[in-house]
């Protein structure tokens, strides 16, 4: 009975291990390679954590860099939750931003509570539709999600891009991008001098909401329930196709707030090209998370530290930048084979 | 009237031809890989790491002949990564293709800054010169296709011939088609469905490998940090756009490369972005329309047995 | 000559011996039928035959070689082959692609020539009137399964087993096939036919084995025997009729059919009324239209013909949401594709069904204090044994995952319980406590459709018995009307048994 008893933490014990497991097998192979290639790892991973934490304005650019990635990651784990994978969330961010952008500009004027409210719903509505649309496809015509969202990347990217290249661009500018969105509409900076907004808030408030919204509502039920047994769902009188596109379209608002935060906390305008691929690292943002709210927003803190912390190991150490991105594409292969854990535990004389 | 005619131009078909190649040595890798039942979201990191591999082993081995093998054998290796996660592990493979990208990405840059010093740019290295093939370049008409041409544009045709062929005159060829459709099936007939797979995902990744090289060491002399520039998903959009056959993503790629050759060499009144959004957006009103009878490998994505 | 020997086969599955000192021989050349109902034994045998299981005990000669350390592989090279249920096909090939694949002649390339015109050969010998270059996508069911025994021929097999064939096939297709089995026959292929059908059994077979629960009866010869004993012999007189079953005290209609067509080729279309407090019992060998039925009631399946009423309601175009509205309690006859969210508590699993229910979600909201001690009230009530409510559904054995299903279901305030094959993979204790729990319901005045393939089931808890067979209802009696032959030949087609 003791044994059958313990038997119930597995799932919880084992996310938590897989996930850290993941983590610091990445780490470990990092190392080898930076060892191999001929640098110092131990020099690298202290110049890390000294860019990271070194000073609070540091600590505030960490946290500044984890905002986004909290929001896609959230995105990602949203639709996986519904077991559907959304790997457009590039897409619907390019357009969040976009629409949120121009809805500001065009309301230059108004009162800056306005401005950022109705700019942030606008930048919702673009990522939703996006995200809808995706969804519409995969629940109405049975077409896979993936491939028309990759698609969809791209659309949206040279849509906007048009725009800010052309019709949009601001003026007098070499730069393709819009005209400002107003100083005055920006969101407020928690710390002055960097990059750190009360996005931090919204993002956070944004991961609470999702925990209660899966715990507690039916709505939340329902898509969960889809997402492990779309047939035992359906039984149950939950409507499949409009539960597909919901998730899709949830996920994508989410994803827009990823690209509307950036505009109103960083760049104050929609940049052509500002992503530099937070679609995909929110899939692994989500993977190692393992979908869970809190843990989309620990491992999105993990990514920021390694974000912030690479200009410093880059300089220190002598190791390119991009060695971040080393580590994150491998915790993303080891998170995403718990087998792989399994399989080393096993060697190790495990059971 | 005049772009018109610049359209049909020698010039605008030597560019299609040009781009095309990359796009269609990675999509046939892709059908190989799909056919086999993986889904492959890691050609444009396999690519990378190609590209990547044709430089630093022409710049260790000073022949570019040789980069290109160790570009192959390069994206061989991140092929039987791809595989033995999604077959012996069985990770979802969506999330492993995104993995390799990302590693890739991030790798390659690693490297070519540990080698050159330089993030994102390595040294110039010898590239793999074109040739003229001495008395076909003499007959009228078809001359200026074997005048001062790079070796690959032959590859890659030879390649889409083979594959052709092996796809669909041979035994591994319906071996494979049965797999991707049908797993049990082929498995009852008594075929190494686990083999198969292997081989068809370190194949894909060979191919990958080589679209990569030539972006590199033919097009040009030296690695630049992310020079697969999305090439990869366009491919990959080949694959599916060609019906998952290998003549059907040749005549894809080449649709998507006269899409951006029209780019390069003509000005027209519509803007640029469109023009690249078009073999995007084809294959989604594909995927929409007459696709949905075009089936891909019915098991794709799914190894559940 | 006998081309299988098997003697004393015993399988078990942790204490259920499937297969209980099983006897079968097969002589060469002849057709053998396996008679029996679900669950007698028969798939566990042929997986035992075919190499896919290893017997726990017993002897195994194929051509009169014994066999150890026996593999699928090596079952194809003592030439066994198997016509699956589901068929191996790949729409997307042709006739001729699906038969060779695995064998093609041709060294790297294959033979197209040559593939073609063996496989043709083969088609014509067996006049099986297939163009072997149509592409499987364009056939008929009935040619899509002579494909699957071409496969089968073409790799030489001499020992042919077919699982169910007759199970998809239409009545003209099913006489083709047995015309096809005597050819082969005459051809000198040696053929075990897997069915519980009777007339079928009669018509082509030089002998029978009945198998019934796990336990070979003696082999006859076919011509010495007749349906009804053979019905007999398969059904067995064993039924006991412990439980104590109350009168029926019908009251107001929860479920009426009118007209509803369960099968497009049925020669009929059904039409029943359940009411409060009785059970109605399905009868029928599965696939008759089981399936359907239960699906039209959830509306999983588009009702084209005629229609449903729900306490007198006319649902026939309703959601299954809104079906659900209506109250139904739901058994799905596939408990672990329809009913159980494996991955999730126990505890979310009471929330499924129930997550329309003000009482469970108010505005949107799950009341979790209200769901948690409900589910603990049913997790009593019905004995569901786990470490606590928040144990994953899935990790729960199969009879404490039916009696959760079963509670949440009939802990709904409905009047209407819909019973799928409510004991299907079950031990004994288990089902016994099922039946009470069915029986009690109907003491509590609901209703209660009872689909079952398991006839003992169907005995002992049912007021009313409706056979159905092909899509049609057969008979619809009174219990005490029936005999356990009379039902066994309802349920074999045979209108004969009234």
């Amino acid at each position: 009975m003791e044994q059958v008893k313990e038997r119930r933490w597995i799932p919880l014990v084992n996310n938590l291990v897989v996930s850290a497991a993941a983590v610091l097998l990445s780490l470990v192979l990092s190392a080898v390679i930076m060892a191999i290639v001929g640098y110092s790892p131990a020099a690298a991973f202290s110049a890390m954590l000294q860019g990271a934490f070194g000073s609070a304005n540091s600590i505030a650019n960490t946290l500044g860099k984890s905002v986004p990635l909290i929001f896609v990651g959230l995105a990602c784990a949203f639709t996986n939750k519904g077991g559907i994978f959304n790997i457009g969330c590039e897409g619907q961010l390019y357009m969040g931003a976009f629409t949120a952008a121009i809805t500001a500009i065009a309301l230059q004027g108004m009162p800056r509570m306005a401005v950022i409210l109705l700019s942030f719903g606008a930048g919702m509505l673009g990522g939703a539709l996006v995200g809808g649309f995706n969804g519409l496809l995969k629940a109405k015509m049975q077409i896979n999600e993936v491939i028309v969202a990759i698609m969809l990347n791209y659309i949206m990217k040279f849509f906007t891009s048009y725009w800010v290249n052309g019709p949009l661009q601001e003026e007098g500018s070499m730069i393709a991008q819009t005209a400002s969105v107003g100083e005055e509409n920006m969101l407020t900076k928690l710390i002055p001098k960097t990059q750190l907004t009360t996005a931090l808030w919204i993002a956070l408030a944004a991961a609470v909401i999702m925990y209660f919204f899966f715990a507690r509502t039916r709505m939340g039920y329902n898509i969960r329930a889809v997402g492990e047994n779309a047939l035992a769902a359906q039984a149950s009188g939950v409507a499949m196709s409009s539960t597909i596109v919901l998730t899709m379209a949830v996920s994508g608002a989410i994803a827009g707030l990823t690209g509307v935060t950036e505009v109103f906390g960083k760049t104050g305008k929609f940049v052509d090209g500002f992503s530099p691929g937070y679609g995909f690292t929110g899939i692994a943002v989500a993977v190692l998370g393992r979908n869970n709210p809190f843990g989309v927003v620990l491992s999105a803190l993990l990514f920021g530290i390694m974000e912030a912390g690479s200009m410093k190991m880059s300089y220190v150490a002598g190791v390119s930048t991009s060695m971040i991105n080393v580590m994150q594409g491998l915790v993303i292969l080891f998170v995403a084979t718990p087998n792989l854990v399994k399989f080393l535990n096993i060697g190790k004389g495990g059971k | 009237m005049n772009n018109l005619m610049q359209l049909i131009s020698l010039n605008m078909v030597f560019t299609t031809l040009r781009l095309a190649i990359p796009l269609t040595l990675a999509s046939i890798g892709g059908v190989f890989c799909e056919r086999s039942g993986i889904v492959n979201l890691g050609i444009e990191g396999m690519m990378l790491f190609g590209a990547f591999g044709a430089v630093a082993g022409t710049y260790a081995t000073g022949s570019p002949w040789l980069g290109m093998l160790v570009a192959i054998l390069v994206g061989g290796l991140v092929g039987l990564l791809h595989a033995t996660l999604c077959v012996r592990f069985r990770t979802n493979q969506a999330v492993s293709g995104v993995g390799i990208n990302i590693f890739a990405s991030g790798l390659t840059v690693v490297l070519c800054r540990a080698i050159w010093s330089s993030d994102g740019i390595s040294g110039d290295v010898e590239q793999i010169p074109s040739v003229t093939v001495p008395l076909l370049n003499k007959i009228p008409l078809i001359g200026p296709f074997f005048t001062n041409q790079s070796p690959y544009l032959y590859f890659t045709v030879a390649i889409v011939a083979v594959s052709w062929f092996v796809m669909y005159r041979t035994k591994v060829g319906l071996r494979l088609r049965t797999i991707g459709d049908h797993p049990k099936a082929a498995a009852t007939a008594g075929i190494n469905v686990t083999r198969y797979r292997y081989a068809a995902v370190v194949l894909c990744g060979m191919l990958c490998g080589m679209a990569g090289s030539f972006l590199s060491i033919v097009q040009s002399n030296l690695f630049v940090k992310e020079m697969v520039a999305g090439r990869g998903y366009m491919a990959l959009a080949a694959t599916i756009f060609g019906g998952w056959n290998p003549l059907g993503s040749f005549l894809a790629s080449i649709l998507f490369a006269f899409a951006q050759a029209i780019r390069m060499n003509i000005s027209l009144n519509i803007p640029d972005q469109f023009l690249q959004m078009i073999p995007y957006l084809l294959t989604m009103l594909v995927l929409m329309g007459v696709g949905r009878k075009v089936k891909g490998p019915q098991a794709a994505g799914d190894i559940t047995d | 000559m006998l081309a299988v020997e098997m003697r004393g086969i015993t399988k078990r599955f942790g204490n259920f011996a499937a297969n209980d000192g099983i006897d079968l021989l097969v002589e060469k050349g002849e057709i053998h039928c396996l008679l029996g109902e679900n669950g007698a034994g028969k798939t566990t045998l042929m997986n035992i035959l075919f190499g896919l299981y290893r017997a726990d005990e017993g002897v195994l000669k194929i051509n009169g070689e014994s066999v150890t350390g026996h593999s699928a592989r090596k079952a194809f090279q003592m030439g066994l082959g198997m016509v699956h249920q589901h068929f191996m096909l790949v729409d997307a090939l042709t006739v001729w692609e699906n038969v060779v694949v695995g064998n093609e002649p041709g060294k790297f390339a294959i033979d197209r020539k040559d593939s073609i015109r063996r496989v043709q050969e083969i088609s014509d010998r067996y006049h099986f009137d297939l163009n072997v270059t149509e592409k499987v996508s364009e056939l008929s069911v009935g040619m899509k399964q002579r494909v699957e025994i071409l496969k089968t021929l073409y790799r030489g097999a001499e020992i042919i087993i077919f699982d169910e064939p007759t199970a998809v096939l239409s009545p003209p297709e099913v006489l083709q096939l047995l015309d096809i089995f005597r050819d082969m026959k005459k051809q000198g292929k040696t053929i075990i036919f897997i069915t519980h059908k009777l007339n079928e059994t009669k018509a082509v077979s030089d002998h029978v084995t009945v198998l019934r629960a796990g336990k070979s009866l003696e082999t006859v010869a076919t011509a010495d025997v007749t349906v009804d004993s053979l019905a007999s012999m398969m059904v067995g007189h064993d039924v006991s009729l412990e439980l104590q079953r109350e009168p029926s005290r019908p009251g107001e209609t929860v479920l009426e059919l009118k007209n509803v067509r369960l099968l497009p080729n049925a020669q009929s279309t059904v039409s029943m009324e359940i009411r409060e407090g009785e059970i109605v019992g399905i009868a029928g060998v599965e696939g008759n239209g089981q399936k359907q039925l239960e699906e039209l009631i959830l509306g999983f399946q588009k009702c084209r013909e005629g229609s449903i009423y729900m306490m007198g309601d006319d649902v026939t175009r309703w959601s299954t949401r809104k079906r659900c509205g209506k109250g139904i309690g739901y058994i799905p006859s596939d408990r672990h594709q329809r009913a159980i969210l494996p991955g999730f508590s126990i505890q979310d699993n009471y929330l499924l069904g129930n997550q329309f229910s003000p009482e469970y979600v108010k505005n949107g909201m799950i009341r979790r204090k209200f769901l948690h001690e409900r589910t603990l009230e049913l997790m009593k009530a019905y004995d569901v044994r786990a470490v606590d409510e928040k144990q994953s559904a899935g990790s729960l054995s199969g009879g404490n995952q039916q009696k959760m299903v079963l509670s949440r279901e009939v802990g709904k305030d409905t009047r209407f319980v819909l019973a799928c094959q409510p004991v299907r993979g079950l031990d004994i204790g288990a089902i016994r406590y099922i039946h009470e729990i069915l029986l009690d319901l109907k003491k509590k005045g609901k209703g209660i459709l009872l689909i079952s393939a398991e006839l003992t089931d169907i005995l002992q808890l049912s007021d009313r018995i409706a056979v159905l067979y092909k899509g049609e209802i057969l008979a619809m009696r009174k219990n005490e009307d029936y005999t356990t032959d009379s039902i066994g030949l309802l349920m074999a087609g045979q209108k004969g048994g009234q």
